[in-house]
């Protein structure tokens, strides 16, 4: 196991030099320079010199790449060109959020998804299973901020449940920034949920197929025990995989959800940094997402090993 | 115990209640976009003065919502030497939010820190005419110019020109501190802004109590917000095709003005085809501004037939010099030697007035024999590419600085139009303090500049803004980029 952990520590470690590399490169190449666009056309070109001096903006990009690298390694993301105020705090923020909004629709989905996929496999050709499918097919095929749209219209313009946008902040109370993260949450949990249903079931189904399933059927278990006891753990690596590759896309998939709810977030700030040309925290926000992502896959990696045996002695 | 919290429950009730009926003070504006900073003196965004101007901060002099030149900060003034000393006497007892009081050092300061070579101000142009900044005493300072000039005071009334306290100026992109009827209190970036009113404040108190701005970019978003009663006022609404709708409801009223946005098609005047005096004349007449304003705004804007804004006093309506008439337009390209048609790149920035708008006009140039190969930009890319680069033949960009008709005089800017008698009218306007006489030479400028047709002239951008209707007293039109809240007030 022990092993297993520093191999794949290794292939982490690679995976965010070389994108720390691909980011740079092109957040550069994009034409555009911030200074010019922070001082509008009015702007003689002398001020814009002294601005990018006072950027920083006026040195080698290899240097600038070099001391962005250096600067992360030890927690320092750097100033923000627009905001004027350190990355980190900016993200620190934002990331309170992101951050609960992705676990929020995170457990949404698996609570819809885990029941229903079960339900749907034990039910198998009858007509809660085409029921089930039904909806899912539904739920993929629909673009969330479309769906997002939707329940704006009905909850906050008509209904007036919850208010159409915005963040309540933690001071206001646990329960009050919930309710506010709750029409997002839903929004993004809802196509989630329909493809975990789906990945559950199937993978249910093949491993319902398999020759212990009939023995632990042998043995007097009914079929119900024998699908919780025994099928279910080994349907799971797939539906792992897939909600690794969920949160990755919840943190990351959530910019244009927080557009529509405009909610400050972490995608919010994407979408303002890059129109407005605020290269270092594009660089570094991108940067902390891949880092996510690495990390979730990584633990993802080692679930896999704890699930699975085979995994973690390296027998393939 | 239920029964011993209903008593208080019930009190507390019925004081909300109370508050409720009486006419609220707090205000939540919408805005399209968030600003960059909040020092109206380190950075051009439009939201910067949209949270600050005349909230927050305040310069010698202001603009008054109809566009008109009025004392702020500064009390009165003298005009010496035929316009080339300024002598302004401040008001007493003005004091910064931080307590610090406001003398005529703190305009020396601000000046000279406009002025200096490293200086970030994104409108420094504004002060390039100040020789120098004098402290006459505590409450009066003077202003010499290098030659005499007729736009001092209209200069000092735009946001990059409001003062600041040496004290606090080095933290006021974050922390604003200036000495208007509202002082800063939060920012949550990304969110929003909060204000509050200054107890302290110099002039007439505000009726507000508090404000917040509150920062949507999508349209579907805004509808939201303002519907479910989020917002109860965006002066810019981004979405003119909800406009209809809006103005239905007896919840809201929609207010339609004005703003300084002289909406154009620029060209490449120095390089061919567009060089060509009838090649700019044929696409001119190729172009059908209703067209335009009811396709690309929804119908809001009003055409305008040369740079210059249609409610300004010496505005000359020049639209029938350039009306629609493709006939004529393909005659004269006939006459340029274009008979077989030709080429032209078309460069369109985000606002849907560019994107709507290139799309309609592409097609208008397509029937006069004139192809176009639209590329979209983004802003950045714009300033990079067409503005700096000037690579372009055409792009679309509404020119929103007041007062703007001088950069034709500038045969660098990045449409590089060069024509020595605009130039020297331009000068010469520049130290005329005869209201009359500037009026007469802003009208020639604006025969000059029709009669070389230097670009498309397509409409003024109309301000459409849409509020919660018991909302009263916000500016209709946009003589400058600016939320004025001093005179804002809910109706019971």
């Amino acid at each position: 196991m022990f092993r297993y952990i520093i191999r794949r520590l290794g292939s982490l470690l690679a995976t965010l030099v070389v994108a720390s590399l691909i980011v740079f490169i092109v957040i550069e190449v994009v034409p555009g320079d911030p200074a010019s666009f922070m001082l509008g056309l009015n702007a003689q070109p002398d001020t814009i010199a002294a601005l990018r001096a006072e950027l920083g903006l006026d040195v080698s990009k290899v240097q600038r790449y070099l001391s962005w690298v250096f600067g992360m390694v030890q927690g320092d993301f750097g100033q923000s060109y627009t905001y004027r105020t350190p990355v980190a705090d900016m993200v620190g923020d934002r990331l309170w959020i992101s951050l609960p909004l992705a676990l929020y629709a995170l457990a949404l989905s698996t609570l819809i998804a885990f029941p229903a996929g079960i339900w749907a496999a034990s039910r198998r050709g009858r007509f809660a299973d085409s029921a089930v499918m039904g909806f899912t097919q539904l739920g993929i095929a629909v673009p969330n901020f479309w769906f997002a749209l939707i329940l704006v219209l009905v909850f906050a313009v008509n209904l007036g449940w919850f208010s159409a946008g915005g963040f309540v902040s933690w001071d206001a109370g646990f329960f009050a920034s919930m309710k506010s993260l709750t029409l997002p949450a839903v929004a993004l949990a809802l196509p989630q949920a329909a493809i975990l249903t789906r990945v559950m079931r199937s993978s249910l189904l093949d491993v319902m197929g398999e020759d212990y399933m009939r023995t632990a059927r042998a043995k007097g278990l009914s079929e119900r025990q024998a699908l919780l006891r025994h099928a279910l753990r080994n349907a799971l690596i797939p539906v792992l995989t897939i909600i690794g590759l969920q949160f990755s896309f919840l943190i990351a998939g959530a910019i244009i959800i927080e557009n529509v709810f405009f909610l400050p977030g972490l995608g919010r700030l994407i979408f303002q940094s890059i129109a407005q040309r605020d290269l270092i925290v594009v660089e570094s926000v991108i940067m902390l997402l891949v880092f996510a992502v690495v990390i979730v896959t990584f633990l993802v990696d080692i679930a896999y090993a704890w699930v699975d045996p085979r995994l973690r002695h390296g027998v393939r | 115990m239920k029964l011993h919290y209903s008593i208080p429950a019930l009190l507390v009730a019925g004081l909300v209640s109370t508050t409720a009926i009486a006419a609220r003070t707090d205000v939540t504006i919408g805005m399209a976009l968030e600003p960059p900073n909040l020092d109206p003196t380190g950075g051009a965004a439009a939201a910067i003065d949209e949270v600050v101007y005349a909230n927050i901060y305040e310069g010698l002099t202001r603009f008054a919502p109809d566009g008109s030149v009025l004392p702020a900060l500064a009390k009165e003034w003298t005009i010496e030497n035929d316009g080339a000393r300024y002598v302004f006497s401040l008001n007493e007892g003005v004091t910064f939010h931080d307590g610090a009081q406001f003398t005529a050092d703190d305009v020396k300061f601000s000046f000279d820190r406009a002025m200096a070579e490293d200086s970030t101000n994104a409108q420094k142009v504004l002060f390039a005419n100040i020789e120098n900044v004098e402290v006459v005493d505590e409450l009066t300072v003077a202003v010499n110019m290098k030659q005499a000039d007729g736009s001092l005071l209209f200069n000092l009334a735009w946001g990059d020109a409001i003062i600041l306290d040496e004290a606090s100026a080095t933290d006021a992109a974050t922390n604003p501190v200036g000495t208007g009827p509202f002082t800063f209190v939060d920012w949550v970036q990304g969110d929003r802004v909060e204000i509050a009113k200054n107890p302290d404040y110099w002039g007439e108190p505000v009726q507000l109590e508090s404000a917040t701005f509150k920062f949507i970019s999508e349209p579907t978003a805004a509808f939201a917000a303002i519907m479910a009663g989020d917002v109860d006022v965006f002066t810019n609404y981004p979405a003119p095709e909800n406009l209809p709708q809006l103005d239905a409801d007896p919840r809201f009223s929609v207010v339609l003005g004005s703003t300084e946005g002289e909406t154009i098609l620029s060209m490449n005047n120095a390089s061919a085809p567009l060089n060509d005096l009838r090649v700019r004349q044929a696409i001119s007449h190729a172009i059908n501004r209703d067209e335009i304003i009811d396709g690309a705004m929804f119908g809001y804007g009003t055409p305008i037939g040369t740079h210059f804004a249609p409610h300004n006093p010496a505005y000359v309506d020049l639209t029938a010099q350039s009306n629609f008439d493709p006939e004529k337009a393909k005659a004269l390209l006939v006459e340029a030697g274009f008979s077989e048609g030709l080429t032209l790149s078309l460069k369109l920035p985000p606002p849907s007035y560019a994107r709507r708008g290139g799309e309609i006009i592409a097609a208008q140039l397509r029937d006069v024999g004139i192809d176009t190969d639209i590329e979209n930009v983004e802003w950045a890319q714009w300033i990079e590419q067409v503005f700096k680069g000037r690579d372009f033949d055409l792009t679309i960009v509404s020119h929103t600085e007041p007062m703007d008709i001088g950069v034709y005089a500038n045969p660098d800017y990045y449409f590089q139009y060069d024509n020595a008698e605009l130039q020297e009218l331009m000068a010469a306007f520049s130290v005329e303090t005869d209201t009359a006489k500037r009026d007469e030479m802003l009208s020639n400028a604006q025969q000059i500049i029709a009669d070389d047709y230097v670009n498309g002239y397509l409409f003024q951008l109309a301000k459409t803004g849409v509020a919660n209707s018991k909302l009263k007293g916000l500016w209709a039109n946009a003589p400058t980029q600016a939320n004025d809240l001093t005179g804002v007030y809910w109706e019971d």
